[in-house]
């Protein structure tokens, strides 16, 4: 799937839309920024709840081209500066991790499980 | 007045560092009155009007619950509810401080969130003091002017010794910044450019707002000199782990990129305050980190071992008192 499809095919609110519109080929899901440099494959869209530009600093770092932020967390607009700067894509939703995951799931990956 | 005129971001030097050094604690008001949830608005309007002050925390068994603004008492007034008890009425997703923040987290809350005040807790959570823009402020001047006055007498002991052409010492603003040649698009990945000179980078003690800087600049000299995408991963995680280890646990220090043939030696050296325990520290999930610092996502014991795994020579020579120099060697 295309980073566009996470807002046209799942409605999720898209906060930051200067971005390159590539193929994500994985996911990560965590709020422990370190979890996400040591495990996270490039290209893929990171679902979290950290709404801060730490975030995109280490997205950046590792390659993930997408943010989805669950529950509707408040985006601060230094963060939305730093994505812009960085191209990296951020989307909004008020779905929490859990729920994301699955829903990206089989479209990234074919099928659930 | 509800916003702090500062820039905590950029903005001089010797203020930077003032916001940084200075904690919620050092400023904020200890006095505090605090009503239980069943006290009425009344109650907190009579408060607010003795004391003069524009806000009453809603405390219960030690815990904070909420806050009662002179908003909610004039909305109350104007509604007819100033008998209610203030659970029904007050704001109970109050965004807090914590007592161990550096103030330039309170600058940036004022400006951001538009509330005038902020509740500040101890480590237990615990309800300890309030801090509104004029206790910064004021604790701010004071600062500024003892240190003004100490640059001041910098400045004429200068002028009395006279030395020309002397540059003005002291101030860490010495953040060299890379000078890359231009990045080189299309598939010539392969030509490896002329290796750049070091880059160094400062750090700043819980400054999470510039924290990453270093590990970007090094990602982008080595984009520039062709490495390969995964190398320049791993050289990135070991620089980022290592630069947010700086700003979470040391008093400040520097990273140091130094690009040989087909190395790459991050050296991140701080100025203390060193680590008691190193098998401790490279053991995954302990973590000193407080808990505002785990709430931003770090803290999870994660670093250094992520470092090391990144690197494929790493070694750290730390002694409480001296401070910790790590130094990682990526070969490629």
């Amino acid at each position: 799937m295309r980073i566009s499809e996470l807002s046209s095919v799942f409605g999720f609110e898209c906060i930051q839309d200067s971005y390159e519109d590539v193929e994500l080929h994985d996911g990560y899901t965590s709020d422990l920024l370190s979890d996400v440099m040591a495990k996270a494959a490039q290209d893929a869209v990171l679902i979290t709840i950290q709404a801060h530009k730490n975030t995109v600093a280490v997205a950046s770092l590792v390659g993930i081209r997408a943010i989805v932020l669950c529950n509707a967390r408040p985006i601060l607009d230094d963060m939305i500066e730093v994505a812009k700067a960085e191209g990296i894509a951020l989307f909004r939703t008020d779905r929490n991790q859990f729920q994301v995951s699955g829903l990206l799931y089989p479209a990234i990956h074919g099928k659930a499980g | 007045m509800e916003s702090v005129p500062i820039d905590t971001d950029g903005g001089p030097q010797v203020v930077l560092e003032l916001i940084y050094r200075l904690k919620v604690r050092d400023v904020m008001t200890t006095d505090v009155v605090s009503l239980p949830p069943t006290a009425t608005l009344r109650e907190a309007q009579i408060i607010m009007r003795d004391r003069g002050i524009t806000g009453v925390p809603i405390v219960e068994n030690e815990r904070l619950v909420g806050i009662v603004s002179i908003g909610d008492i004039i909305e109350a007034l104007d509604g007819g509810w100033i008998a209610d008890a203030a659970a029904k009425r007050m704001t109970e997703a109050v965004i807090v401080l914590e007592a161990d923040m550096p103030i330039n987290f309170a600058i940036t809350y004022l400006n951001r969130y538009g509330y005038r005040r902020f509740p500040a807790l101890d480590k237990d959570g615990q309800l300890v003091g309030i801090v509104t823009a004029a206790d910064i402020i004021r604790a701010l001047l004071v600062e500024m002017n003892r240190e003004v006055e100490r640059l001041e007498e910098g400045l004429s002991r200068r002028r009395r010794t006279a030395e020309p052409g002397a540059g003005i010492s002291g101030g860490s603003s010495s953040n060299v910044d890379p000078s890359m040649p231009g990045a080189t698009d299309g598939g010539l990945a392969s030509e490896v450019a002329d290796p750049p000179a070091d880059l160094v980078f400062q750090s700043r003690k819980f400054d999470f707002e510039t924290a990453g800087k270093a590990s970007g600049g090094l990602k982008k000299a080595l984009k520039v000199l062709g490495v390969e995408p995964m190398t320049i991963r791993r050289a990135a995680v070991a620089s980022y782990e290592l630069e947010m280890n700086q700003v979470i646990h040391s008093d400040g220090g520097s990273m140091s990129f130094h690009f040989g043939a087909g190395t790459i030696e991050i050296i991140a050296a701080d100025q203390g305050p060193g680590i008691p325990d190193l098998d401790a520290a490279l053991t995954e999930g302990f973590s000193t980190a407080n808990e505002w610092i785990r709430s931003l996502g770090f803290g999870a014991g994660l670093g250094l071992p992520n470092a090391r795994r990144s690197s494929d020579e790493f070694s750290l020579d730390s002694a409480q008192g001296r401070g910790t120099t790590v130094r990682a060697l990526i070969r490629y």
